[in-house]
């Protein structure tokens, strides 16, 4: 029987890695995901998980033990956030391309400077051309559910691609909400052995992984990793099917909720969701004909669901806690590469807000929205607007 | 006549080499850099006087390539594929057994 | 006539056709190393072939591991420049919970070890792994071209070191990473070189043997990076350690009362009291050393810096507990 319980989303997330029944775990403290180790600690000094725990000096070394025992042949895990992720850069790119499917779980939070511990997603976006998978939870739930879909995902032949899977720091990973602990059989069930056989280290069939490749090779790496973004697509939606099938609960890449009338769709990621959603009943409530979507994969960038929500509203708002200098949200970039090109496409209106931990209210979200209405009536508004501004103090 | 310690991989790599794109770049066949025959570098070539070999050792322990193996009576055998030329194997050789001598090609 | 036996095995883990240049001391570093370790292998779990290597960028990665071949013929692998340590750290884990039996030997150049590799290195020497790690010092950055490294000796010529009118060469004194693991109290840290083969082999073969941690340091000639003679790499690691430029030692345990000091040859007096060697007068100077080397030339007409060589060279010897003499050169 599943566990019905409380707990914080980094908990949710240990509990998760101990579902997952990895054998090697390589981690450092950072804000706000520390209590993650600090939770697998004690599952591995009570016997609860049977893993070796590496208390690395620094994230670079997490991930760079995780990619040697990865390569080793066995299920990895880490976790971090921010800086420790920033830290880890160098060695994502290297993670994809040796084909490592390390699942991370990253307490999504600013970068310095200056230094600030709390949330938006400037850190996990900034990797989004690694080749990493990514998927963003709502709530404590999803950020469990999410780790184990992408094991799944990562280690499917097809695949074989790390993973981070983002929840919001503090308004997620120091937040209890209820949570249900899936039976570890049917964990086990849907997961499998990681059994690589790309991947090993065996003295007694010598590979040779982490080669120099010249101009002559180096190209079709990079083409076999986006084959493998692509093929991520469809597998997805078949783990989330086989999740949905055997826990009850549904995911979808780009989760739509009251969208079917709507002139403007609010579009957003994370805990930032629940928000939108609560707003868009509220807003409904005067008439206004306004729905929402929730990314929970922003890698592979789902284009074919991003197109079809396209189709349903005249202004896309995208929310975004994250920014590209002089060129907006991450959002808003890949939107725009998804719909360039269609012959009917909505307006999109760029947000950026809830940076370094920023609250994003009600107030703010109605800001927001009557710019989306002004560009529903034709009116000229700015591409990339700044929501939620202290304008005394600048 | 003594073999090659890697004649199995120069005959492992001729019959499985393949340039398909691997997962991960990795490198399959063990040992295959012996398609790369070095010995097109050489300027100086080791000339190995057997009478004057006192067998030890030397020049096999310090080759870097290798290019030098050892024979059923464990004299050196110059493995002139691979030899680069360098004449560590004659610097070092106590009896002067090895002289190196300008390639000619 | 009987035939006499190799006093290695012969077993080859470093295939020719690798890139590494003619007169190479770092290749033949490599290919002594897994020898050793392999007949250490054998020795300790009956399998010569039990090992894995993790290899910081570096010289002898890119020479070796050039997509679709490889030089290697044990299971290696190359992640980035400064986490040779921290991935072999993840394989030994990993090994572990497979009950795979062997021991992991991480490879890096000094740039990968002194320099950017010098916190992966002291996490997984702090941390205990199964993991025998082996610096192969050739003194300066050769991979991208002869920079300098804090490894680089005092007054060497690199393309970041130049000497001129405000500079003797590299002006800082040499840092030794092998003391510095040392103090991380591990069961077995070493110098050697390629100079001294059998030294060489002994040392990795008990590096790969203790339980735990091991480090060494191994000298290794770079004829291009050094403007050096190729036939005369194995010449001028010996008068390293002849000249007193390198000394060969051991610490176990951290135990810096217990330095020991391998006899340098070469003619040098070596002076023992209660079995431990206090003072060694060298008899070749440094100079016989330095001459073969384009790095050092200018060092012949700086008597100044020259001298300051030598001082440095003594206060490293005092740091091991030795008082050494070392001879001028006779003009």
């Amino acid at each position: 029987m599943p566990i019905r319980t409380v707990m914080k989303a980094n908990e949710a997330a240990a509990w998760a890695a101990k579902l997952a029944k990895p054998k090697v775990i390589a981690a450092f403290p950072i804000t706000p995901s520390t209590l993650v180790p600090e939770k697998i600690s004690e599952f591995v000094a009570n016997g609860e998980l049977d893993a070796e725990f590496i208390k690395v000096e620094s994230e670079h070394s997490a991930i760079s033990a995780c990619v040697g025992a990865s390569a080793a042949g066995v299920r990895t895990f880490t976790a971090t956030a921010s800086q420790g992720l920033a830290l880890m850069h160098e060695v994502l790119f290297i993670a994809a391309g040796m084909r490592l499917p390390i699942v991370v779980a990253i307490g999504n939070r600013s970068l310095s400077a200056p230094i600030n511990i709390w949330n938006d997603w400037q850190d996990t976006i900034s990797e989004r051309d690694t080749g990493w998978l990514q998927f963003y939870a709502e709530n404590n739930q999803e950020a469990l559910d999410l780790i184990l879909i992408a094991y799944k995902v990562a280690e499917n032949e097809k695949v074989l691609l790390p993973a981070m899977v983002g929840f919001d720091a503090f308004i997620l990973t120091h937040t209890v909400e209820p949570v249900e602990i899936p039976d570890q059989e049917l964990v086990d069930e849907f997961l499998g052995e990681y059994e690589p056989k790309h991947a090993f280290i065996d003295p007694h069939n010598p590979i040779t992984q982490g080669t120099l490749a010249f101009p002559a090779h180096y190209m079709e790496t990079r083409y076999l990793l986006w084959k493998a973004n692509e093929a991520a697509k469809k597998v997805i939606d078949e783990a989330f099917a086989e999740f949905e099938k055997r826990f009850g609960r549904k995911y979808q890449k780009v989760e739509e909720y009251r969208t079917d009338d709507a002139d403007i769709i609010l579009v957003t990621m994370g805990s930032l969701a629940g928000t939108v959603k609560d707003y868009v009943d509220r807003a409904r409530e005067k008439g206004i004909k306004v729905g929402a979507a929730k990314m929970t994969v922003y890698r592979p960038f789902p284009v074919e669901e991003v197109r079809e929500l396209a189709k349903k509203a005249k202004v896309i708002a995208l929310l975004e806690k994250n920014i590209t200098f002089s060129v907006g949200g991450a959002l808003f970039q890949d939107f725009s590469r998804a719909l360039v090109n269609e012959d009917e496409k909505p307006k999109l209106v760029d947000f950026i807000l809830g940076l370094g931990g920023r609250d994003v209210t009600f107030q703010n979200l109605d800001e927001a929205l009557s710019i989306a209405e002004k560009a529903l009536r034709g009116e000229k508004v700015d591409e990339v607007n700044w929501i939620g501004l202290r304008k005394e103090i600048l | 006549m003594a073999e090659s310690p890697f004649k199995e991989d120069i005959e492992r790599v001729q019959k499985e080499y393949s340039e398909k794109m691997t997962l991960g770049a990795v490198a399959v066949i063990p040992g295959s850099s012996v398609v790369n025959k070095t010995g097109s570098w050489r300027v100086f070539m080791p000339e190995f006087n057997k009478d004057k070999c006192v067998r030890c050792f030397l020049c096999y322990i310090y080759c870097p390539e290798p290019a030098i193996y050892l024979d059923e009576e464990n004299y050196p055998v110059f493995d002139y594929d691979y030899c680069k030329g360098c004449g560590i194997c004659a610097n070092e050789c106590p009896t002067k057994a090895i002289v190196m001598v300008r390639e000619t090609k | 006539m009987a035939v006499r036996k190799p006093p290695i095995t012969t077993r080859e883990y470093w295939a020719p056709g690798h890139a590494a240049c003619a007169g190479c001391g770092c290749a033949t570093g490599m290919r002594l190393v897994t020898k050793a370790f392999s007949e250490a292998m054998e020795e300790k779990y009956g399998d010569p072939d039990a090992f894995a290597i993790a290899h910081a960028t570096g010289c002898m990665e890119v020479v070796s591991a050039v997509f679709p071949y490889t030089a290697w013929k044990a299971p290696w692998i190359h992640v980035a420049f400064e986490n040779a340590a921290a991935v072999a750290a993840g394989i030994d884990a990993a090994w572990k919970k497979k009950g795979i039996k062997g021991k992991i030997l991480a490879f890096g150049g000094d740039g990968g070890t002194a320099d950017i590799g010098l916190q992966a290195l002291s996490g997984m020497l702090e941390r205990r792994h199964n993991v025998v790690y082996v610096m192969y010092d050739n003194e300066a950055y050769m991979n991208t071209g002869i920079q300098r490294s804090s490894s680089t000796p005092y007054g060497a010529w690199t393309t970041t070191s130049p000497p001129g009118k405000y500079s003797v060469g590299e002006d800082k004194p040499k840092k030794w990473v092998a003391l510095i693991a040392a103090a991380h109290q591990v069961p077995y840290v070493a110098t050697a070189s390629i100079g001294n083969p059998f030294d060489l082999v002994k040392k990795v073969k008990k590096a790969a043997k203790v339980d735990g941690p091991a480090f060494i340091q191994m000298h290794c000639t770079c004829p291009t990076g050094w403007k050096s003679p190729i036939e005369k790499s194995v010449e001028l690691a010996k008068l390293a350690i002849e000249t007193g430029v390198w000394p060969l030692f051991e610490i176990e345990n951290g135990d810096f009362n217990h330095i020991k000091i391998q006899s340098p040859g070469g003619g040098a007096k070596v002076k023992r009291e209660g079995g431990k060697v206090v003072a060694i007068e060298f008899k070749k100077p440094i100079e016989e050393y330095l001459k073969m080397q384009g790095r050092f030339k200018h060092l012949f007409k700086r008597p100044e810096a020259m001298e300051e060589l030598r001082n440095q060279i003594k206060e490293m010897w005092k740091v091991l507990g030795v008082e050494v003499t070392l001879p001028k050169a006779e003009e």
